[in-house]
């Protein structure tokens, strides 16, 4: 497999063949924010904090370093003005949700977005969508999965598949930046389940 | 019908099919499109079936039910041939009275089309002005056949570029036709078309699929419904060959299910094709295999953006995906797919037929051919228009859409739907291209064209689109998702009179982060109607955020509603007509709205005669001090005054 | 709806889990609306995950997971029809029947949604009943339109 080089932030920096821009950017020890990305998990592309700028033949763009590959002579910049504005932005608007997730706080403070910028919103779920990717990908079991779009996207455990899969899991549960996931669980659990299933009752 | 195995064959059986025909035995033909038919076209169909019956002209004249021509406005529409008599809002009653007339040759006055302005009657259909106007080179054909017959579309030509491509051009030669008409794509974001099949043609992978796009989500856009229910083979013949120069042997249709009728035109056109032979294996003896699978949609704007397209093809959930990865080159089952709209792949045939260079002809120079636009809303003439590229969008709304009815004023033209602008009067000289109205804030879209008038609010229509757009998010990216929430949240506050300080400024900062952010098409473009009222009515936004008033008189939390005393004549039908029981009066006595039990619905303004108009419309101004009793008898004006 | 039915309509696209979209429509169209057990019975044939399914039937706005009324009531609420009024002739239905876009009433009589752009943009505002399409309606008219409805 060739090496392929390009630049990011002024750095020359090597990557192979089928590399994605963060993964290139944490070989060379440059750190993107990210919140729905997991090693194990196939790129979601779905909170949009790890933006960068890429320059190629004198076009700039703004795309996602987790699923953009590497490219030969790119030109990546991870912090100009407009991606921390864009990253401020999108911090307020998750802190609606979940003023007090740790992982928000900590990047909250970094971009200074004000968590009461807006409305705080019912739900504290940011769609990170890491419990249903997981579950699907790894532990292909599909025991909790999105439903409906837009505004009223939720996730959603399958009573008769958690029912038995789940207490013997768990392995979503720390991926939650929120802990809305077990918020969720317990919900369903309580509300759902078929009698007798649970262990805890 | 016989499977037809060579070119020879199809030809002699055009020739038959004409020769059966003759061009001057008398037809009655009727709009049979979902607009026509919403407008009792059927039962005119029917009752001319019986009236010739009645008559005894069964054997001597035909009757068709046939596309959509396009002036739904005056529908049920009703050509007579060979006269090519246009009859306008034709009902059942009508129809003996046509029959006869028909029979006498002659022509019944009263339902020909009247130029408001002269009144003036138009007989042929092709004089009609609307009509005149436009260069009609691709939905002309609609009212020439039966949407259900594939001998009506041979009757005029149908797959005779077909033949030409499959046998007498190589695929690079077709290729090249297509590069060189310089058609860009009529779905939305005016894409090359040739580049895109060049693309799509080099790209490996095995198979490679061919697709039309017949979501047509743009609210107000109808022109792919005329198309495919109308004038389906065209569509069809269009993507053989869009199949046939990339290499492709399958092709999918995405309709949305909210179009029954065209699903059902087109799954029948696809039947009717496979019987002779245009359709499977070896088209014509061409060794060419081709087939067509309709998909139909199940509600969701989102699915008319490509990539969610195919995801939705695929039986997921229409999440589009990032477009780094090109969709002509890995799509569909991430092989080569060429997704197409409906119009883009009408022109396809035309262009084989009469040429590249006929194509650019016509248009301008970054634009060529012709389009069909939508023209909806506040105007005289609503329906289908085609006009070549570079017409003024002037003419499109005064010449041919006869201005705005009703003696209201012009205020904005709504281009591109939801990932559109509005285009205020100042730019009415604008030539209709896809630069130039991206340059202008605004964007050609699929073709839709929403005319509004001075009762339009603008900051209506931005809190309109947004919360259309909210409610379309497919809700995977979070620019989309959140942005558009908090936008729709402070747009609705805004026209309900609750807008603060510092408002314009959260909106921008969202408009950007979607723009810029968004994972596809729908949140890039979602701030697009927000961002161009701001640009030509920003004044509107301060009178409702600074004042609590809406300038148009339009948000229902801003207005009231006042009658005149010295209109009012105390005639007591809005009084009736009150759904709240809120108006006071009787006859001869001025009637009073209570204000407390107003909901502000309107129906006394819309049923108050005309020539009275006493209902007014008030924002931001107190309501006149009701009268005294004494005061409110009617005083009948004499004639002398 | 029986287990066989189902089976013939997945058979009728043959089996195949890409066709899912399609399966579901028709049993929408039966129906009404898509109960578990059909839910239960695609997952099985198509080898689909349900959470895929569930999804799906939330997602697009032609299913129903719940019971529609005899009659649906949709107004369309495309940009031609928004303006020339369709939010009037929206709130005047709502108000009449008693219940709001999205919800049945209590007798399963009337199913009322709104819907965008059924392409008759000419004869806006429209309402569509059980697929037959009643144009240029006004305020003052709507209420008439449900006239008839049993």
């Amino acid at each position: 497999m060739s090496d392929i080089r390009l630049q990011i932030d002024g750095k020359d920096v090597k990557a192979t063949e089928g590399m994605t821009l963060l993964e290139a950017a944490r070989g060379a020890g440059i750190s993107i924010p990210t919140l729905c990305h997991h090693d194990k998990l196939v790129p979601f592309g779905g909170c949009r904090l790890c933006l960068v700028e890429v320059e190629v033949a004198g076009w700039t763009k703004l795309v996602v370093s987790c699923v953009y590959l590497a490219e030969e002579n790119l030109i990546v910049r991870t912090r100009t003005e407009k991606i921390e504005k864009i990253r401020k932005t999108l911090l307020e608007l998750l802190l609606a949700h979940a003023p007090d997730a740790p992982a928000l706080k900590a990047l909250a403070e970094e971009y200074g977005a004000d968590a009461d910028r807006y409305e705080k919103e019912a739900s504290f779920c940011i769609h990170c969508g890491l419990c249903v990717r997981y579950c699907a990908e790894v532990k292909k079991k599909h025991a909790v999965g999105f439903i409906d779009r837009g505004i009223r996207k939720e996730i959603s455990f399958l009573p008769h598949i958690a029912a038995v899969e789940c207490n013997d899991c768990k392995e979503c549960f720390p991926l939650c930046p929120t802990s809305y996931l077990q918020a969720a669980f317990v919900l369903i659990e309580a509300l759902a389940f078929p009698r007798g299933s649970s262990q805890s009752s | 019908m016989v499977q037809l195995r060579s070119p020879q064959e199809l030809e002699k059986l055009r020739e038959d099919l004409l020769t059966q025909r003759d061009p001057s035995r008398p037809c009655i033909s009727a709009c049979a499109g979902a607009g026509c038919l919403a407008s009792g076209a059927q039962e005119v169909i029917d009752a001319f079936t019986r009236e010739l019956q009645t008559q005894g002209l069964q054997a001597d004249v035909d009757t068709r039910g046939t596309g959509c021509p396009g002036f739904c406005e005056q529908g049920p529409v009703v050509v007579i041939h060979p006269e090519e008599t246009c009859y306008l809002r034709v009902k059942p009653e009508d129809v003996p009275e046509i029959v006869s007339h028909l029979k006498d040759k002659k022509v019944v006055e009263r339902l020909l089309y009247v130029d408001p302005a002269t009144g003036e009657r138009t007989t042929r259909e092709g004089d009609i002005p609307f009509y005149k106007n436009q260069q009609r080179n691709i939905i002309s054909d609609n009212i020439r056949i039966d949407s259900k017959s594939i001998d009506d579309y041979l009757a005029i030509g149908g797959y005779a570029a077909l033949c030409k491509v499959l046998f007498s051009m190589s695929a690079e030669e077709v290729l090249d036709e297509i590069k060189a008409s310089n058609l860009r794509g009529r779905g939305g974001a005016g894409f090359p078309a040739g580049r895109k099949w060049e693309g799509s043609r080099n790209a490996p992978g095995e198979p490679k699929y061919v697709i039309v796009n017949a979501d047509e989500g743009d609210p107000g856009a109808f022109m792919d419904r005329a198309l495919l229910e109308g004038n389906p083979h065209s569509i069809l013949e269009g993507l053989i060959i869009g199949g046939y120069t990339i290499g492709a042997q399958e092709g999918y249709i995405y309709v949305r299910q909210e179009y029954p009728l065209a699903v059902e035109n087109v799954t029948l056109a696809i039947a009717e094709a496979e019987k002779y032979g245009l359709l499977g294996k070896s088209i014509l003896g061409s060794g060419f295999d081709f087939k067509v699978v309709v998909h139909r949609g199940a509600g969701a704007f989102v699915c008319g953006e490509s990539t969610a397209l195919m995801t939705a093809l695929e039986g997921r959930v229409g999440e589009p995906r990032p477009k780094y990865i090109r969709s002509n080159e890995k799509g569909l089952w991430n092989k080569p797919s060429l997704l197409n709209n409906v119009e883009t792949w009408a022109n396809v045939p035309r262009i084989i037929n009469r040429g590249a260079e006929w194509f650019t002809q016509i248009g301008t120079e970054s634009s060529k051919g012709t389009k069909i636009f939508s023209l909806v809303g506040k105007i005289t003439n609503t329906g289908l228009v085609e006009v070549p590229m570079g017409m003024p969008l002037r003419d499109i709304i005064y010449k041919i859409g006869g201005g705005i009815p009703d003696g209201k004023r012009f205020k904005a033209v709504q281009t591109g739907g939801p990932s559109g602008g509005c285009i205020p009067e100042s730019l009415l000289d604008l030539a209709v291209g896809f630069d130039e109205l991206t340059q202008a804030g605004s964007m050609m879209g699929s073709g839709g064209m929403i005319v509004m008038d001075e009762d339009t609010c603008m900051v209506d229509v931005a809190r309109y689109f947004i919360e259309f757009l909210t409610d379309e998010s497919c809700g995977k990216c979070l620019p989309c998702r959140e942005g558009l929430r908090q936008m729709a949240r402070i747009l609705t506050n805004i026209s309900q009179g609750k807008g603060k300080a510092g408002d314009l400024e959260t909106l921008e900062e969202l408009s950007e982060a979607a723009m810029e952010a968004s994972l596809c098409a729908l949140g890039k473009s979602a701030p697009n109607p927000f961002l161009s009222t701001l640009r030509y009515f920003r004044d509107e936004y301060e009178a409702h955020i600074q004042e609590q008033r809406c300038p148009a008189c339009s948000c229902k939390a801003l207005i009231s509603f006042y009658i005149e005393p010295e209109k009012c004549t105390g005639c007591r039908i809005c009084l009736k007509k009150c759904p709240v029981d809120a108006i006071d009066g009787d006859k001869k006595k001025i009637h009073i709205i209570d204000q407390d039990k107003c909901t502000t619905c309107g129906v006394c303004a819309d049923v108050c005669p005309s020539h009275f108009g006493a209902v007014k419309r008030l924002s931001g101004v107190p309501v006149p001090a009701d009268l005294a009793e004494d005061q409110r008898r009617v005083i009948r004006k004499s004639k002398g005054q | 709806m029986d287990n066989d039915r189902i089976d013939q309509i997945i058979d009728q696209h043959q089996g195949d889990a890409s066709a899912l979209i399609q399966v579901l429509l028709d049993i929408q169209r039966e129906l009404h609306w898509l109960p578990k057990e059909a839910l239960q019975r695609v997952s099985e044939r198509l080898a689909v995950d349900y959470a895929r399914i569930q999804h799906i039937a939330t997602f697009y706005k032609a299913f129903s997971l719940v019971p529609k009324g005899r009659h649906q009531v949709h107004v369309c609420v495309g940009t031609a029809c928004h303006v020339r009024g369709a939010p009037r002739i929206l709130d005047t239905l709502q108000d009449h029947t008693g219940i709001k876009a999205g919800e049945t009433d209590l007798e399963l009589k009337f199913s009322l949604e709104t819907v965008n752009c059924l392409g008759c943009c000419a004869l806006g505002p429209v309402v569509e009943i059980n697929g037959k399409a009643h144009g240029n309606v006004s305020t003052a008219d709507a209420a008439d339109v449900l006239k008839g409805y049993e």
